[in-house]
């Protein structure tokens, strides 16, 4: 049923599911709650919805101001009237991933085994595919058959691929953004500093650290740090800061001498007041075990066989995270199974994030596309 | 649209899959799906002329007819166009090949090196010929693999494709008259169009 549930201070619009979810890794959540929200106006025949996948540390707030933070929302630029995704056509709909901490289920919910306790780390291990299908239910809530088109970027286009995967009758079009069929090595290797972080963080105390009434604030900043890095492009940074000295009167080793530095501390600490540690070490985990071929025979263009969804592929030349050839491998294990597929890489020197931010070009790309499909779906 | 253009739609079937190569604006895919109603697609290795196709709401991927035919399946598609890109592909052979792997029927078009302008021109200056067609110096053209109408029928042969079809066209692509004679449309006509099938 409808309800709002009571999450930390915040209140978030959220369905609960009495069935629960069984994951990839066998454990069953009891009592599944997916947390969302919605813009614009399903149409009658319910042949218009779209649906937005948040990436890591984003939530449900795409089009609207963040309750937690006061901060518009993460993707206003490109969801809202007007805009390439434009709630005066479509009806747009975002849920918080499963394992997230703005409240759908995860390691800040309570336990299903011991009530009155938060699950922390006993929170079982989640996949995308476990995050796609509570996203199907609450998809299915809505007695939507199909939707119109899936996307996101970064994590949010893993969740593209597996909708695509999984559901390829209830996709009709489907835009992974800055994704990859795969989290490589490299992906792997910077998430694992991240975890190390926090782990390493006193407050930590092995993943209870709600008994201390404490967070690990430190250990969590500097996962958020050496992420932040890996979103920016070296150009981003320096035509940002370049070499810049915040106070060269002060020069010591330790206090802010760069002010890259002081921005990136900034990064670091803004993020902590907003994100639950054991929602990032889950998440994290479920991003680096995404490998979509892994589930097909190590064959990718298996995962996509038959399809009839359409596909835009966007990815942007300074993303060294999800580089330009992570998409051009899906683009062709797609021509491999003669799926109807654009793609397209956007000239920025934003790195990853360029996907979040001010990108004409990608932003024509996507309203172009939309339009096209809209067209051959018949809505108009 | 060009006229070419609409000489090599005149040979695509209604209701058919066409993979245009080198589909730049997608003018050609745009045309064949709204009055021909034919699943029609573009690849295109021009980064901004393929945001500009996809911004437009056409399906075309950003690629090179020289590597990425290789990863479409066998038989995908009822027609696969190249339109005046075979002379610049690193390939020729090898892409027309591919072409006529995963389609049914290639179409063709490319400027001919027989027009008798460009053989005027060589025998008289002894210099690469320049023309509207052939514009550029030979050290910068990225016209690599220039052949005449009577190469590309000699290439058809060895290779065992059969030509159901062909014509050869003036600059602008208004159809030139020598449709029997092979030998005066390699002197006359400016570019040459084929519809091709395995044999």
């Amino acid at each position: 049923m409808d309800q709002t549930t009571a999450r930390s201070e915040t209140q978030h619009q959220s369905v609960t599911f009495p069935e629960g979810l069984t994951l990839d890794c066998g454990r069953h959540i009891a009592s599944l709650t997916v947390a969302y929200s919605t813009y614009g106006t399903l149409n009658p025949e319910k042949t218009n919805a779209i649906l937005i996948c948040h990436a890591l540390t984003g939530d449900q707030y795409v089009a609207e101001v963040n309750p937690e933070t006061g901060k518009p929302g993460w993707w206003e630029q490109v969801v809202g009237p007007g805009r390439p995704v434009d709630t005066d056509k479509y009806f747009v709909i975002c849920t918080n991933v499963l394992g997230g901490c703005m409240g759908t289920t995860g390691p800040r919910s309570q336990h299903d085994e011991t009530p009155g306790q938060p699950w922390g780390t006993d929170f079982p291990p989640v996949t995308i595919n476990d995050m796609v299908r509570a996203q199907k239910l609450f998809i299915d809530h809505l007695e939507i058959g199909k939707l119109f088109a899936v996307i996101g970027g970064s994590m949010g286009g893993m969740q593209v691929l597996a909708w695509a995967a999984l559901y390829p009758a209830q996709v009709f079009a489907a835009v992974p953004v800055a994704a990859a069929a795969y989290h490589s090595a490299q992906n792997i290797a910077f998430h694992e500093i991240g975890r190390q972080a926090i782990a390493a963080d006193p407050d930590f105390h092995a993943g209870r650290y709600w008994e201390h009434g404490v967070t690990p604030e430190r250990g969590l900043a500097v996962a958020r740090m050496t992420a932040h890095i890996t979103y920016v492009s070296e150009a981003a940074l320096t035509r940002k800061f370049g070499r810049k000295l915040q106070d060269t009167a002060q020069i010591s080793a330790l206090g802010d001498r760069f002010e890259v530095e002081s921005y990136l501390q900034y990064q670091g600490s803004s993020f902590v007041r907003r994100f639950d540690a054991n929602s990032y070490l889950t998440i994290t985990r479920a991003m680096d075990l995404f490998d979509l071929s892994a589930d097909y025979g190590g064959v990718l263009p298996s995962a996509f066989a038959g399809t009839r969804t359409r596909f835009l592929l966007v990815s942007f030349d300074s993303d060294w995270l999800f580089p330009t050839a992570q998409s051009r491998a899906i683009a062709r294990a797609l021509n491999h199974v003669a799926a109807n597929v654009s793609f397209v890489e956007i000239k920025s020197d934003k790195g990853h994030d360029a996907f979040l931010l001010d990108e004409p070009d990608f932003h024509r790309t996507l309203r172009g596309f939309l339009a096209g499909c809209a067209e051959h779906a018949g809505l108009s | 649209m060009r006229v070419d253009l609409a000489l090599i739609a005149g040979m695509i079937a209604a209701k058919t899959r066409v993979l245009d190569i080198g589909c730049s604006d997608g003018t050609l895919i745009d045309h064949l799906f709204r009055n021909l109603q034919c699943d029609a697609r573009g690849l295109e290795i021009d980064m901004a002329t393929v945001t500009l196709a996809v911004a437009h709401g056409l399906p075309v991927m950003q690629g090179d007819a020289d590597t990425d035919l290789a990863s479409y399946p066998d038989g995908a598609f009822d027609y696969v166009v190249l339109s005046r890109t075979l002379q610049a592909v690193e390939k020729p052979r090898e892409v027309l090949r591919q072409m006529l792997r995963i389609g049914t029927h290639a179409i063709i078009s490319f400027p001919n090196f027989g027009h008798w302008t460009l053989r005027l021109q060589l025998l008289f200056t002894g210099r690469m010929p320049m023309t509207k067609n052939w514009s550029r110096m030979w050290y910068e053209t990225p016209n690599i693999h220039p052949c005449t109408i009577r190469d590309f029928f000699d290439l058809c042969a060895a290779d065992g494709y059969i030509v159901e079809e062909w014509l050869a066209a003036d600059e602008a692509g208004a159809r030139a008259p020598w449709r029997r004679w092979p030998a005066l449309a390699n002197l006359f006509g400016e570019q040459g169009l084929f519809l091709l099938r395995k044999a």
